[in-house]
């Protein structure tokens, strides 16, 4: 390649590089200000052992509601001709680009005490979500969904239409066909799609304290927990994010097949 | 606007000769200012620009924020903080000098207008939907102290960021009762009710004022601090709902 075309230009190498560092840097410096010694003392104390446990904990089961809901529609998208589809698609890409806290505040009109479905189901139920770890998932579910939706969809475009038009013509019904064929050929996609879902509901902040506040054990996540002591104990702080770190790298490395394998 | 209208009224007067009292100087004031002082400070500057000549820019946050970055070196001229320990953060770093108290404020209940939890006292809010500030936040050290000090046990259902927050989770009917200070209740008049607490007043928070070391212009500095312990300065505050010694 690099024979037939020339070498690089410095033009494009350049920002290139600038563009490496500008990611790497701050990474780095984050590592180089961190407190070895006092990192373990910070990892286990009772409120960082909480908060791991509960984002954990709320990042699956929000992942497990993306996929029960998120693989359907993602099916119904890619493989069904509906009026208004174009639409559908756009408003699940809507969460993608919305700010977090945006996401928080529009939850809270839905699903807050005072909100339009929020309000019913208090006075019928006694029931609210904000503040419960049931809020914490919700709006999980809100955020990640778009990840999962995204990548399934585009799965199960570049698959082949024909295997599921050779299992009909074999006598399976469209239910057979999604389950035995459909989606074991997009498996990689709804891999991708769950990974970086779990990742951003994982990381997943500003709609969590809008919408749900903060409080040890129930409602506070690593985000919301690192966010708080920062303003107290700085040296803390930036233990905490090591862990978000190393989780994200993690994830990086679960999916190098798809981004760090490509030639 | 009314800042812009103010610049556009001076420029006459500083093309014709500069008659300001103010030459020197540059002609701009940063004050960093915690985030409860916004609504006071505000209604200072108008007046402070049209004396001085100068246009006033605020950078508001949270007092921890600000004044670990003035420690940092942040340019500014004034440095105004909700409590003492931020204070005492950029006073060790060597960059506030001149620190003045110049208002106090108090914990306050506060519930959506209507009360509909029926919040009378501190002991009403077991059983309530209430929030109040994290113990990491100096709004939340004075909340710990005052229920402390009233011997409640109650537990909030949420420790919200800072005072702004939990405000918000009242405002927005989210929350039945928050614990707050008496100027915010005073800033969200229309849409809170006020309770309060008995005693709150023995856990004061005291709001500190100081010149930056990296201030361009410290005459200018010296006078902002001066004009917000005059008495006029005073009264803009006491009407915002502190306590002014």
């Amino acid at each position: 390649m690099r024979d037939r075309l020339g070498r690089p230009p410095a033009l494009l190498v350049v920002p290139a590089a600038l563009a490496t560092l500008l990611l790497l840097v701050p990474l780095v410096a984050m590592v180089a200000a961190t407190d070895w010694q006092a990192l373990p003392d910070h990892l286990t104390s009772p409120a960082a052992l909480d908060a791991l446990r509960l984002s954990l904990v709320t990042s699956t089961v929000a992942i497990a509601f993306c996929l029960l809901l998120g693989l359907p529609l993602a099916w119904l998208l890619a493989r069904v001709d509906f009026r208004g589809r174009g639409a559908v698609r756009a408003l699940v890409t809507v969460p993608l680009v919305l700010p977090p806290v945006v996401a928080g505040i529009a939850l809270r009109s839905a699903f807050g005490r005072t909100g339009v479905i929020g309000e019913p189901l208090l006075e019928l139920t006694g029931f609210a979500f904000p503040y419960t770890t049931y809020g914490v998932v919700l709006a999980h579910v809100f955020v990640s969904m778009p990840f999962v939706v995204i990548a399934i969809e585009g799965a199960l475009r570049s698959a082949d239409p024909r295997y599921d038009e050779a299992a009909a013509t074999l006598g399976a019904t469209r239910w057979t066909t999604f389950r035995r064929v459909t989606v074991p050929l997009a498996l990689p996609g709804v891999v991708a799609g769950t990974v970086l879902g779990w990742a951003r509901s994982f990381g997943e902040f500003g709609a969590t304290i809008t919408f749900n506040g903060n409080y040890p054990g129930t409602t506070q996540t690593m985000p919301t927990l690192i966010y708080v002591t920062r303003q107290a104990d700085q040296d803390a702080a930036l233990s905490l994010s090591l862990v978000m770190l190393l989780v994200s790298v993690g994830i990086l490395v679960a999916l190098r097949d798809h981004w760090l394998g490509t030639p | 606007m009314r800042r812009l209208a103010a610049l556009a009224l001076l420029l006459p007067l500083a093309a014709c000769g500069g008659g300001t009292s103010d030459e020197s100087g540059s002609d701009e004031l940063t004050v960093l200012a915690a985030a409860s002082l916004t609504d006071a400070f505000e209604e200072l500057a108008p007046p402070f620009e049209e004396e001085h000549g100068v246009d006033v820019t605020f950078s508001l946050g949270s007092s921890t924020d600000l004044a670990a970055s003035v420690a940092d070196g942040a340019p500014g001229d004034v440095l105004a903080t909700a409590d003492e320990a931020s204070m005492a953060l950029a006073e060790e770093a060597g960059v506030a000098s001149d620190v003045e108290t110049f208002a106090t404020n108090v914990l306050t209940i506060v519930v959506p207008t209507g009360n509909p939890a029926g919040i009378e006292s501190l002991d009403d809010l077991a059983g309530a939907t209430w929030v109040r500030c994290a113990d990491e936040v100096p709004c939340g050290k004075v909340a710990a102290a005052v229920l402390d000090a009233n011997g409640v046990t109650a537990e909030p259902v949420s420790l919200e960021e800072d005072v702004r927050a939990t405000l918000d989770k009242v405002v927005s009917g989210e929350a039945d009762a928050g614990l707050v200070y008496a100027t915010d209740a005073v800033s969200a008049a229309g849409d809170v009710e006020a309770v309060a607490i008995p005693g709150a007043e023995d856990e004061p928070t005291s709001y500190l004022v100081a010149t930056l070391e990296q201030s361009e212009d410290p005459d200018l500095a010296a006078d902002w601090v001066a004009w917000v312990t005059s008495q006029e300065g005073r009264a803009v505050l006491a009407d915002a709902g502190f306590g002014v010694p």
